[in-house]
Order: C-alpha cells, then structure tokens, then sequence
C-alpha cells in the first residue's frame, strides 16, 4: 500500500461496533469492568482511552512505528520524553532547537540534575566531541526551527548508537508524510501535532513515537503517571486533520517552493532559507533523508525597519505564533517562538532581529507573494 | 458572594459580541495579533485559552486563591506541582495517599533526585518527626484521605509547614471547594483531580492547581506554559459546566452518603466503615471544623477478600469502575484499582487490605443503592 493510501486506511479509526466511518468521540473517564481479577482493556481514560488509542494506532502507523503516545501539546510530549532520563544523565541538543524545547533543558531538567550541552549538529564532529561517560541522549531537530538547518539523521544516529545514547528528532517541521526518522534509525520521533499532523491551527496536541518496545513501555509510564494526556475531541481533531496530511504537505510545499525562489530575487532580502533551494548548504543531505522540503522557511531583510513594514503591512499573513495550519502564518522569532533564549545566544545563532519565519498555508502562492512584497 | 453563586456563574461569559451564556469553545491553536508587538493577551493556545482561562479564574475564585491552572489530568497538575522543586528536596506525604500519586513519586521523581517520607499526616509529631532539617522543602497532603479517610488537622498543619518554612500542598478531591478550602486554613496550594466532582458527570479528565500567592502562581504559570499538559478547550468547557451543579450534586450525594455508611455500620457482614459523617469516625470533630459537610465518599470493611468480591460481581446498580466523583454510583477495590501501585507490604502496613471496598456514592435514589448492596452481600 502506497503511503497516501496508508493515511487513510489504517487499523485505526473504523468504529468495530457500528462500522462508523470515523471513530466516535469517547468522553468516558471510566470504564465498567466485569470481572475483579481480569480488567478490562480500557480502565481510566488516563490509561487508555479509545479514540486517543485511534490516534495512537494512525500516528505509529504513519511514523513507521510500532508504539504512539499523544499528549496535550508537543511540550508535554517533550517533557514527558525527557523525563525517562535520570538525575545525572546528560543531554547533547541541536543548539537551534526550538525555544521551548531549550527552556524545559535548561530550566527545568536542569533543576533535576540533568545537563545538556547545544552544539551545531550540521557538523557531525561537535556531537562526537561532546559525549560524555554520562551522555545517555541525542536531540536533533532536522530541519532546525527556524533556520532550516540540515542534519544528517542517518550519521547522527549511528554515531548515537555507537556510543549508546537513544537518539530523539523533532520532526514537526517535515511531518510523516516527508520525513519517517524511526526508518533512518532514530528510536524516538516527537511532534508538535498542532502543527502539519493537525494542519488546522485549531488543536493543541502532541505526539511521541517509537519502534523500541522498551521504551515505549517507559514513555507510556510517564504518559500514565503524568498524565499530560491529549483529551478525547482533540484526538479526534487530529484524526481529521491526518485525513488530508498528504494533499496539505504537496500543495503547501509548492506554494512554499515558489515564494522562497521569488524571495531569493528580491533585492531588499538578504538571505533565504528553505532546505529546498539548490543553493542551501542542507540540499544533498535533505534529499537522501525526506521526500520533500516543507512549507516552513525564513529569511532576513536587508534592514529592520524593513523587517518591521512588513510585518505592519501584512494582510492574508497572519502575524501569529504557530505553524503548519491551512492558513499562512508570518511570525517573528525573536520575539515569538525563540524569545526564551538568551539574546546573546540567538545572536549567536543568527536569529536576529531581521529575521523572519514563513509557514505557508493554502492561499494561493500569487497573493501570497503579492501581500509580502513591500513595492505593493 | 455566597458560593451556590460562584458555581452558578462560573464561566458565565461576559462576551460583549454576542452576549452568549456560556463561554464559547475557543478550538484555536493561536491568535492572530493586531501588530507587531501587539497582542490581544492571547498568542498561544498553551499559554492562554479564553475557555480555559474561563476555567481557570472560576477555580481561583471557589478556592480563594490567587490564580487557579487547568491541567490534562489531575495526575498532570500534581506532576506540575512537583517541578517547583529540585534533585535534593524532600516531601513529607500523607501514607495513604492515591496510587496514582504514589508512582510518580517513587517511579520518577525518586530518579530525579527527589526524596519522599511517607507519614500519617493525621498525626503533627509524625509529621514533624519526618522533618529532614535543610531539606525537607514540602507537605504533602489528602484530607480526608484516599481511601481510609483519615482527617488532617488543616489548621494545625499549615501552622507546622509555616512554622519550618514548607510549602502546605493540599489534594482537595474528595470535599471540592464547596465543602473545604484548605486556603483559607493556611494551605499554599490546593489541586484537585477535576475528572471527579468538579467535573461531575465521570465523562472528562482534568486536573487544577489554585494557588495561594502571586509568587507561586508565578511559578506555576511558567511550569504550565513549559511543560505543556494543559487542559484542552473542549474539557475545560466540560468542567466548567459540571460546576454549574456542583453544589446541587454535593449536597444529594452527601446525603446518600450519610444514610449509606449509617445502613453499612449496622451490617453484621460489614466489620468497619470509614466516613467522618458517623460521629464514631476518629476524624469527625476536626473534620467539622473545616468542612461545611463529610462529602460523598466512603469505605468499608468486610469479613474477607472472597466477600469484596462477592459484593463486587453481584451489585447491578452500582457501577464497578475506578474513579468517583459523578452522579454515578461506582464501588472500588483499591488494592487491585487506584492503590494496585502501592507494595503489598506498605500496603498492609497502612490497611489498604483486600478486604476494603470504597464508594463513590451518586445522586441515585438511596433506596435503590441500599436494595443494590443488600441483595449482593445476602448469603
């Protein structure tokens, strides 16, 4: 069964009882159980509930994955992941990894005696350099959040495995449908689902993913015992969302593909990012590892006041936080999605204050251009 | 205002547009903002949503608190309470407290370098026994408790926690607000598993933390924001329905309760019945003093395990199931449902034994449920 086909026909979401298209929405905290010593396969919706397990079944079976577990947004996805690690283990990170994700390492784990140490993971010799006896996990964000940096899964992970660390990826940025990292050898894949999964800027929700048995039952512990579980109508908003993932990534990444190439002919831009431009330093390696490019890129203006027109002038972008709905987002890191770094960092980093993320939705790429141009 | 009131209004929308009753369900992800570095005070979904937040204020509100914060679970808002601390503290918590709890504590904080001493909180010189000078940075505590409904003194507590500087953590599940505030006895923090009475109808998980200065809401607010396990719109909406009638709910399920463990303590099959309603219940005097009622729920004790279950697979009415709180009535046996996490030994030590069933009772007619447990406890 070709992937496109395998989105909408998998084990989950037929209701067994009524043969309903879409699997009704289980409100049920509870669940009557018949027998004392042999409980049922759902207890507490806590545990287990019925239209999250759909979920669950469509997103493993998406990520090529023999485990899923969803919770109430992709932080509580990444905190739940990170916290199978111990007091004393330590963290190597992409070092522009999503503000969100830096501020649980460096504020919370930290707190709990977990360390992390970000290093650029374009250059596969700074992971290596900074493994220590203690190392226990590598996360990698590939294409980074938001400069569009390339990682090498495939690399990365091997150089992991050698030194037994388990390797987590963010894949929010590619979705399942262009990038399935558990095929490239990675042992945890986690999500944003508010982003492409869901597709309709209308859900919070999360997404961790796996083919380890051991530890998916770890992650499931933490699942049940923190309970950041994702409620029941919002699992099934996702599960709609999912329906139309392919022919929202091809159109989106199309539109993306156009606006990137017209950007990159515009004097007043300076640069561009978008791993789908010959020219990006990530091209080669994001072709051996996904099936596509996305429809997230950014860039920089030639000046600030620039920067900022734009942002004023702005009519179908919305000026949002967030990415990956039908609906094209403009949003401005430094002030939005990487504010929880550090200035110093983020300029470092290069995400300065010229900079500018573009999550292209399913307008049409013509108005799309139209609206950014400053000459209009 | 009286507080039938405050539930009544609770998320009474005051939306100038359209002067809708009840809040709307914001199914929003983000918000659009007006202008570069202008914002309506919603930019995120996590951070802020107008039906959680609706949620939210009526919770500071009922507790008496400062802010109140909506969570996936309410075993997500005690993981949230827990991130206030670091590798190196130690907690001092009720010994009989929900399973739930329990695990994380011992499964995954334990690995984070926290330290927990398990002690009946009932009892002050357990509890300052416990104290590990330097180090102990919190209390802990379930009044009544879950499931023997031993009752903590909360006046006396919060004087100890305040007097060696700990924070007073308060689960006020099983009273609700509209029987108890642990905040006004002094309490720091109050959270609540919002899938049980609040919610009401055994048909939504949430969990909430109200908090008792501007310093921890503060803090709270950034561990929310962070680590993410927020409550959904949709659920909070739930929830903030399920108040509307909280009081109507409390006030019959309590009264089914009285009449209950009153039908069950004259039992001959029924060796002891654990509810501070009965003025035999060791608790019965302190727990009048801070409550404005004894609640819905209650255990019991029976010959043996054979008889547990016997009463387990006969009953019709009554639902057996894990949880409370709704309207339903369901019967529990925690040593194989909420406190199956527990080792046997501690287990044992505290009286958490195969014999002890608990009930939530539900708003049912009385008669029907005592007939229930009548014809499945007949020989």
């Amino acid at each position: 069964m070709k992937y496109g086909t395998r989105i909408l026909h998998n084990e989950s979401g037929l209701d067994p009882h009524t043969g309903a298209l879409s699997i009704p929405i289980y409100h049920a905290s509870t669940y009557h159980q018949h027998d004392v010593d042999h409980p049922g396969k759902y207890e507490y919706s806590r545990s287990g509930n019925p239209t999250r397990e759909a979920l669950e079944k469509t997103l493993a079976a998406l990520e090529n994955g023999t485990h899923a577990y969803a919770f109430s947004s992709g932080m509580a996805a990444t905190s739940s992941s990170l916290a199978i690690l111990q007091q004393g283990d330590h963290v190597i990170a992409t070092a522009d990894i999503y503000g969100g994700s830096y501020r649980i390492l460096s504020q919370f784990f930290s707190k709990f005696g977990i360390t992390t140490t970000f290093v650029d993971m374009t250059r596969l010799e700074n992971i290596e350099e900074a493994i220590r006896p203690n190392s226990r996990l590598l996360f990698l964000e590939s294409p980074s959040n938001p400069l569009l940096k390339v990682t090498d899964i495939l690399r990365a992970t091997e150089i992991a495995r050698k030194h037994c660390l388990i390797t987590m990826i963010d894949n929010t940025f590619m979705s399942p449908y262009f990038q399935r990292p558990l095929d490239l050898g990675t042992d945890i894949v986690i999500h944003s689902a508010t982003k492409f999964l869901g597709g309709h800027s209308d859900v919070i929700g999360g997404a961790v993913i796996t083919n380890s048995d051991s530890l998916a039952s770890r992650i499931y512990f933490v699942q049940n015992g923190f309970g950041a579980i994702l409620g029941p109508q919002d699992c099934w908003l996702l599960l709609r969302g999912i329906k139309t993932l392919k022919a929202r990534m091809e159109m989106q990444q199309q539109s993306a593909m156009q606006i990137a190439q017209w950007l990159k002919m515009q004097s007043w831009v300076s640069d561009v990012y978008y791993p789908g431009l010959p020219d990006h330093p990530g091209h080669e390696i994001i072709m051996s590892q996904a099936t596509g490019f996305g429809a997230v890129l950014s860039f920089k203006t030639d000046t600030v006041e620039r920067t900022r027109q734009i942002m004023r002038k702005v009519k179908l972008w919305s000026v949002a936080v967030s990415l990956g709905g039908v609906e094209s987002i403009l949003s401005y890191p430094v002030k939005m999605s990487h504010a929880a770094i550090p200035p110093l960092e983020r300029e470092r980093l290069g995400i300065t204050d010229n900079l500018i993320r573009l999550s292209v939705g399913l307008e049409d790429a013509s108005d799309l251009i139209e609206d950014l141009d400053p000459k209009h | 205002m009286k507080i039938e009131t405050i539930l009544a209004h609770a998320g009474l929308c005051t939306d100038q547009e359209t002067g809708a009753i009840s809040t709307p369900i914001y199914q929003t992800a983000t918000f659009r903002h007006p202008a570069v570095g202008v914002s309506t005070g919603y930019d995120y979904s996590r951070t802020i949503n107008p039906t959680r937040e609706a949620l939210e204020k009526a919770m500071a509100e009922l507790e008496k608190g400062d802010r109140g914060f909506a969570f996936a679970s309410g075993m997500a808002a005690i993981t949230a309470v827990l991130m206030l601390f670091s590798s190196g503290d130690h907690l001092i918590v009720s010994d009989d407290l929900y399973g739930g709890t329990y695990r994380i504590f011992e499964k995954i904080f334990k690995q984070l370098g926290l330290t927990v001493t398990y002690a009946d909180t009932s009892k002050a010189e357990l509890v300052k026994r416990a104290i590990i000078p330097g180090r102990t940075k919190a209390l802990f505590i379930e009044t009544p408790s879950n499931p023997l409904m031993k009752i903590t003194d909360l006046g006396a507590i919060t004087a100890l926690a305040r007097s060696e500087r700990l924070l007073a953590i308060v689960d006020n599940t099983f009273m609700t607000p509209y029987l108890q505030r642990p905040l006004e006895f002094g309490g720091d923090i109050v959270v609540h598993s919002g899938t049980k009475y609040l919610g009401g109808h055994n048909d939504v998980l949430a969990g909430t933390v109200v908090t008792g200065s501007a310093e921890l809401s503060d803090k709270i607010g950034f561990i929310q924001n962070s680590t993410g396990g927020v409550l959904a719109p949709q659920d909070s909406w739930l929830v903030l329905r399920g108040l509307k009638t909280l009081a109507l709910r409390i006030e019959k399920q309590q009264q089914n309760a009285q009449k209950i463990a009153e039908w069950l303590a004259q039992n001959s099959k029924v060796k002891e019945v654990y509810y501070p309603g009965l003025p035999a219940h060791p608790g019965h005097r302190i727990h009048e003093k801070q409550s404005a009622g004894f609640g819905a729920m209650l255990s019991f004790r029976v010959p043996d395990s054979a008889w547990a279950e016997r009463i387990i697979n006969r009953s019709r009415l009554i639902i057996f199931a894990e949880s409370l709180g709704g309207v339903e009535t369901l019967i529990t046996y925690p040593v194989k449902q909420t406190h199956g996490d527990i080792p046997v030994e501690i287990r044992e030590k505290i009286g958490i034994t195969d014999d002890l069933l608990r009930l939530s009772v539900g708003i049912e007619h009385v008669e029907d449920l005592i007939e229930d447990l009548e014809q499945a406890m007949a020989v």
